[in-house]
């Protein structure tokens, strides 16, 4: 190792750290069947299979968990008779 | 009416076995009778890790299909007579494991033994639940390392939600062993620190026990570490974190934290 990454490397355990206090509040809450951010994907998707037959192909759900906040983001393709086909 | 308690981790080659050894070994060496019950079905190495391994006649399965008798398939230790091994099956798999045979069985050894040490296989399935479902005390080993830690936290949730004494209400009591820790790499921010892993996990810590060859070195012989090296550092913690579980009020020390400069140098213990 040259001298240089010896001395300025930063250190890895701070970040561990917060990696780890993010996904634990996030898995805690999933635990107990209370994670709403689960829980909104499942429902919304329920809704919209309500009305569209879903092809899975072309539903696209990212979460993002963060310490504060976090994101959900539902991208679904809805063919133009895809509402007559479920009807 | 003898303790039990469950050594558990959830991730695997943390050193459940390791320790379940030592502080058996260690609660064995002030008198007390212990047992020490391997509940890694198909896949046991307790009865290796303490030297016992050609002695093996009968394990938990047969106690629990009434094919042996428990006292048959005891293992009394070599070198401290108060000290039991009750080894698992290697031929069996887990489903083996009945409810009722385990209660039967931690119920028979509670009234002959001081202490009933459950050392859990890794996982959260049957023969973890049924490790942790009759323990008054658990252990949670965790390694200084994200995986680790997070397997830890949902054993956790488990020992809160899965055993007896959660489903009566009451709660279990429940300490964390910190292993192979390396005081100089947290030192350096190279390694989570006892505190944060304290403080992510919210339980008391039971102990501290450091990287070391001592601990190979041990298993290499079939010895627990306690009994191999009594003046080892990985020894001294265990035989520390037994002074507590018995009660003790006993501050926890970092390993190595009180190096001089020599110490230091030489890469060795100070005490």
């Amino acid at each position: 190792m040259n001298l240089r990454r010896f001395f300025f490397r930063s250190q890895s355990a701070p970040a561990a750290r917060e990696r780890l206090q993010v996904l634990l509040a996030h898995e805690r809450l999933s635990a107990n069947g209370s994670d709403l951010v689960t829980k909104l994907r499942d429902e919304i998707l329920r809704v919209i299979a309500n009305h569209v037959q879903l092809d899975s192909e072309k539903v696209n759900v990212r979460m993002e968990r963060g310490a504060q906040v976090s994101t959900l983001a539902v991208d679904i393709e809805i063919p133009l008779d895809a509402g007559k086909k479920a009807a | 009416m003898g303790k039990v308690i469950v050594v558990t981790s959830g991730k695997g080659g943390v050193g459940k076995t390791t320790s379940s050894a030592a502080l058996g070994a260690a609660l064995a060496q002030n008198g007390d009778k212990v047992v020490v019950v391997d509940f890694d079905v198909g896949l046991r190495n307790l009865d290796l890790v303490m030297g016992a391994e050609r002695r093996v006649v009968y394990d938990l399965v047969n106690v629990i299909q009434g094919e042996a008798k428990l006292t048959q398939a005891l293992i009394r230790d070599k070198r401290l007579e108060s000290l039991y091994l009750l080894p698992a099956s290697q031929t069996r798999d887990k489903d083996n494991l009945t409810a009722e045979g385990v209660e039967k069985v931690i119920g028979a050894l509670k009234t002959h033994f001081d202490w009933v040490i459950c050392d859990s296989p890794a996982g959260i399935e049957r023969g973890a639940t049924l490790a942790m479902r009759h323990a008054d005390v658990a252990i949670v080993v965790t390694n200084p390392e994200v995986s680790s830690v997070r397997d830890s936290d949902r054993i956790i949730g488990l020992l809160d939600s899965k055993t007896l004494k959660a489903e009566n209400g009451e709660r279990i009591e429940k300490h964390l062993l910190l292993t192979r820790y390396d005081p100089a790499r947290a030192e350096r921010g190279d390694m989570l620190k006892v505190d944060d892993v304290l403080e992510i996990l919210s339980i008391p810590l039971l102990g501290i026990i450091p990287e070391s060859m001592d601990v190979l070195r041990a298993s290499n012989i079939g010895s627990p570490v306690t009994l191999a090296d009594e003046r080892s550092a990985p020894a001294l913690a265990y035989f520390d974190a037994v002074r507590r579980l018995r009660g003790e009020n006993l501050p926890v020390t970092i390993p190595g934290e009180k190096r001089g400069f020599f110490g230091k140098i030489f890469g060795r213990k100070a005490a």
